[in-house]
């Protein structure tokens, strides 16, 4: 089926061979934790510049504009020059700020978007951790993440921050459901939890294609939620700047405000790479059930590349949106939740659950 | 029944109109042709301001150095500023007589609100516009120019024919 | 003061949940402070705090000549300049009793119409960034562009173009003038259904705007709300209509009036009206009458002693001059009449009961401009 030259899964095996061939079985376990750790921190910074700097220049060309172009060739090292920037501004000490907690709240921002990242299968054997339910985890991990913008907004001592913070507090809680329920979609029909298993039931075809109407219900669905789970636009009320000046972290500077910064872009990158994942098969190339000839050719392309393919596409669409709509406002946004997108789901779950039944998928 | 029609002409509608706004921007996304900004400092060359630009008051000097200046004052009593400044001086002409000479015709740049009143009074059309616009200076003191170049002198009128 | 203004002073009590939008704010377009007492979201009542800009152009007028008050009217309500310095200047001339020659009018007609659509094209760039609309922002400002192009092109700036003198202008208008306003209308006229399906027709933007902020006619009159707000209540206030200056009882166009009273329905004129004003610009372009581009005037103007006052329309709404004369070349005392601050304190009433993010739509419908109301 899929060619092997392209699998990591004979590296990553050779890698621990000789890991536990060098030294105690302990050592090797946690050398390995060691070296996947730091593999996805280097691949979280790289991510999360270039994110940024896709998204300038997406709103730019929208806007008529030409976007960053000073800081290298078309600007593509604008956003390091930034980085370095924020990490050598001064970190503002905040008046009757509850420290602890607000030094605490950016971490625990970034370390959930770690966590999820640590689930997410990148490419035919390059997945950090394969659970059984590895959709259950990610749908708790992500949401805990809240838990820092909360702690943020209510630690900074001020009235723009908690009010961003209440608001995310309430959308947060509310879009969970949708997005759990747009999922559960794909568990009732690939029949698994495990995201290996999602994206192999998805090799003769994805399941955007094989679920047809629900698949596709569910798809948009998830995109809004998601998207709203996430804080980005048009649901970005939580740090509507036109009202809160910047929301929950009004407060923060430097590299605590970078760290916001980049957990919001790598959060967005997390949601596109499960929507991939789910609906559009992952790292598994566009088969066709029966065309020998053109699945054979699909192979050649390596799936990593079909990967990142289609989650920089659907981050496409989402900062589509952004730079698109106005701003819901937060009755409306809890009112798109309770009385449209909530309902459809359960409605498309029962669909779904028939069609599934009675095999009308393909 | 009605109102679960209405709910999902909503819902269409909704999605429509949201369909209508993505397709502008979509469009732009794919058209980069239509982009407007203009490379500020690496344009210079090309850049040309309108010759109308109000940029900073001038004093065009011809190539004996000469101007048109004569020190007359009007255009410190019209600006509404008094950012204009005539110092004059005497000086014996040919025939011996003083005669009152432009010394310096001081611009304070920084407090102009370009009105165009000295220009448009000026009686014998001594200053106008010049099109420089990059005033951005390190020190304020760098603004008040002195508008008569130094050993200018003003242009004899030519007889009148 | 009548009853709706006296019901809604406001008294505030020490356990108020205060918080301040402005004066640095990004939704307050300038150094307006807004005190909004909140309760949860809901915003219990606003105090509008202004000063923070305040330059006394009025008390300057007071030692400038007639000529010279020009430029300082430029920096009351910057989006409109245009327009109020022809406020002074027809006042000087209706005292003069000096009859401007017509290309004069024909221009000053052109130059208001093209004001106002470059206002209103800052205010649906502000307004759709307010409620968080950031691509609109670049779309109001690219066109916006063209007609400062045009401003440029015929007086050499851009925003405070102290263009009109009393007795006509400064100079003639440049030579392609007509060409490039009818370049302008037809390149507008494309980019319009944009605007339509970007913002206007946009499902979110009409649950943001519709039923928010509802001011009654009542309201408006009583607040002296004018301008596209107040004709947004219904309140036929526009000045070109009541009482016609310049060109204006001689050009047919239409008076755009909504009687929702919402912040959609004042949305709605705004658009409307540069719609209007496109229609106004094209007849006007094309029939520039060749002629001076000024009446002859003395080199010092001195009004006779008594009292002048001259109404015009601004894009915000209408604009007096009180001038009282000496009959010295200074004037005695000189009053405007800004729109802007009668559109501000009509804020509390909107607002209240409201959330914050509806206040900042009622706001940005408003269109303030914070320096027009300090001065």
């Amino acid at each position: 089926m899929i060619l092997d030259i392209y699998s990591f899964s004979t590296l990553t095996a050779s890698i621990n061979k000789e890991l536990h061939a060098a030294m105690a079985p302990w050592l090797a376990v946690l050398t390995e934790f060691v070296l996947i750790g730091l593999l996805f921190l280097l691949f979280y910074a790289i991510l999360g510049l270039f994110l940024v700097y896709l998204e300038r220049k997406v709103c730019a060309v929208m806007q008529n504009r030409i976007g960053p172009n000073r800081v290298g060739k078309w600007g593509i090292f604008q956003t390091i020059a930034d980085f370095i920037k924020l990490i050598t501004k001064e970190l503002i000490p905040i008046k009757n700020a509850d420290d602890f907690l607000f030094n605490l709240a950016p971490f625990i921002v970034i370390i959930t978007s770690f966590m999820v990242m640590a689930a997410l299968p990148f490419a035919k054997g390059l997945q950090a951790l394969d659970f059984n339910i590895g959709i259950f985890y990610i749908i708790a991990v992500s949401s805990l993440g809240v838990v820092g913008i909360l702690i943020a907004g209510w630690s900074s001592n001020s009235k723009y921050s908690l009010i961003g913070a209440m608001r995310s507090g309430a959308q947060v809680v509310s879009y969970e459901l949708s997005v759990g329920l747009s999922l559960l979609a794909i568990v009732v029909f690939s029949g698994s939890m495990q995201l290996s298993t999602i994206v192999e039931s998805q090799a003769n075809g994805w399941w955007i294609f094989k679920g047809h109407i629900p698949a596709l219900i569910a798809f948009v669905i998830y995109l809004i939620a998601s998207t709203a789970e996430i804080n980005r636009g048009p649901f970005d009320l939580a740090e509507a700047e036109s009202e809160l000046t910047a929301g929950f972290h009004t407060e923060y500077s430097g590299i605590k405000f970078a760290f916001f910064f980049l957990a919001e872009y790598i959060n967005m990158f997390i949601v596109a790479a499960i929507a991939a994942t789910l609906f559009f098969g992952g790292w598994m190339p566009l088969h066709i059930d029966h065309w020998e000839a053109f699945n054979r050719v699909m192979d050649y392309i390596p799936s990593i590349i079909w990967f990142f393919g289609k989650t920089f596409f659907i981050i496409y669409l989402i900062m589509w949106f952004k730079w698109t709509f106005p701003r819901l406002r937060i009755d409306q946004l809890l009112n798109l939740e309770w009385k449209y997108l909530l309902p459809l789901s359960l409605l498309n779950i029962v669909l779904i659950s028939f069609v599934v039944l009675m095999g009308w998928y393909f | 029944m009605n109102s679960i029609i209405e709910y999902f002409t909503d819902i269409y509608k909704g999605v429509s109109s949201l369909w209508a706004g993505m397709r502008v921007t979509g469009r732009y996304f794919v058209s980069p042709g239509e982009i407007v900004t203009e490379q500020y400092p690496e344009n210079r060359a090309t850049l040309k301001m309108e010759e109308r630009f109000k940029g900073e008051v001038v004093m065009p000097h011809d190539e004996n150095n000469q101007h048109l200046c004569t020190g007359c004052g009007i255009c410190e009593l019209n600006c509404p500023n008094g950012s204009i400044e005539i110092i004059t001086k005497k000086v014996p002409n040919e025939e011996g007589k003083m005669v009152r000479v432009i010394d310096e015709h001081i611009y304070h740049l920084s407090m102009c609100t370009f009105c165009e009143l000295c220009i448009k009074t000026c009686p014998s059309n001594a200053i106008e516009w010049g099109q420089d616009f990059e005033h951005a200076v390190f020190d304020r003191s760098k603004l008040d120019k002195v508008l008569n170049k130094p050993g200018s002198s003003l242009k004899k009128k030519e007889a009148k024919s | 003061m009548s009853d709706e203004v006296i019901k809604n002073i406001i008294v505030r009590e020490d356990e108020d949940y205060i918080i301040n939008m402005g004066p640095q704010h990004p939704s307050t377009h300038g150094v307006l402070r807004l005190e909004v007492c909140l309760n949860g979201e809901t915003v219990n009542y606003l105090t509008p705090h202004i000063g923070y800009i305040h330059r006394s152009i009025e008390k300057m007028c007071e030692s400038d000549t007639y000529k010279q008050i020009i430029h300082l009217s430029d920096r009351m309500d910057y989006l409109s300049s245009h327009m109020n310095n022809e406020a002074i200047c027809l006042a000087v001339e209706n005292a003069l009793e000096v009859e401007v020659p017509l290309r004069v009018k024909y221009i000053r007609v052109a130059l208001d119409e093209l004001s106002r659509i470059a206002s209103h094209h800052l205010w649906w760039s502000a307004f759709g960034m307010d409620l968080g609309a950031l691509t609109a922002f670049f779309y109001g400002m690219r066109d916006r562009e063209k007609i400062l192009a045009i401003f440029e092109e015929s007086f050499g700036s851009r925003l405070l173009h102290s263009f009109n003198t009393p007795g006509g202008l400064m100079h003639d208008v440049h030579p392609n003038f007509q060409k490039h306003i009818m370049e302008f209308v037809h390149y507008f006229r494309k980019k319009l259904p944009e605007y339509k399906q970007l913002l206007t027709d946009n499902v979110i933007f009409h649950n943001r705007t519709k039923g928010i902020g509802n001011m009654t006619r009542e309201t408006a009159i009583a607040f002296g709300v004018t301008g596209p707000s107040g004709r947004g209540s219904g309140f036929s206030c526009d000045v070109r209509k009541t009482a016609p200056y310049g060109l204006y009882d001689e050009i047919k166009f239409n008076e755009i009036l909504h009687d929702k009273g919402d912040s959609f329905a004042r949305y709605l004129v705004r658009m409307e009206e540069m719609e209007e004003s496109l229609n106004i610009l094209e007849y006007v372009a094309d029939n520039i009458p060749e002629g001076d581009f000024t009446a002859k005037m003395k080199p010092i103007v001195k009004l006779p002693e008594g009292e002048y006052f001259q109404r015009v329309e601004t894009a915000r709404g209408e604009l007096s001059v009180y001038i009282v004369s000496d009959g010295k070349k200074f004037p005695y005392r000189i009053k405007f009449r800004s729109p802007n601050f009668s559109n501000l304190f009509v804020l509390n009433t909107l607002a209240k009961g409201g959330l914050i993010a509806d206040l900042v739509a009622i706001s940005g419908s408003l269109d303030l401009v914070i320096p027009d109301i300090d001065r």
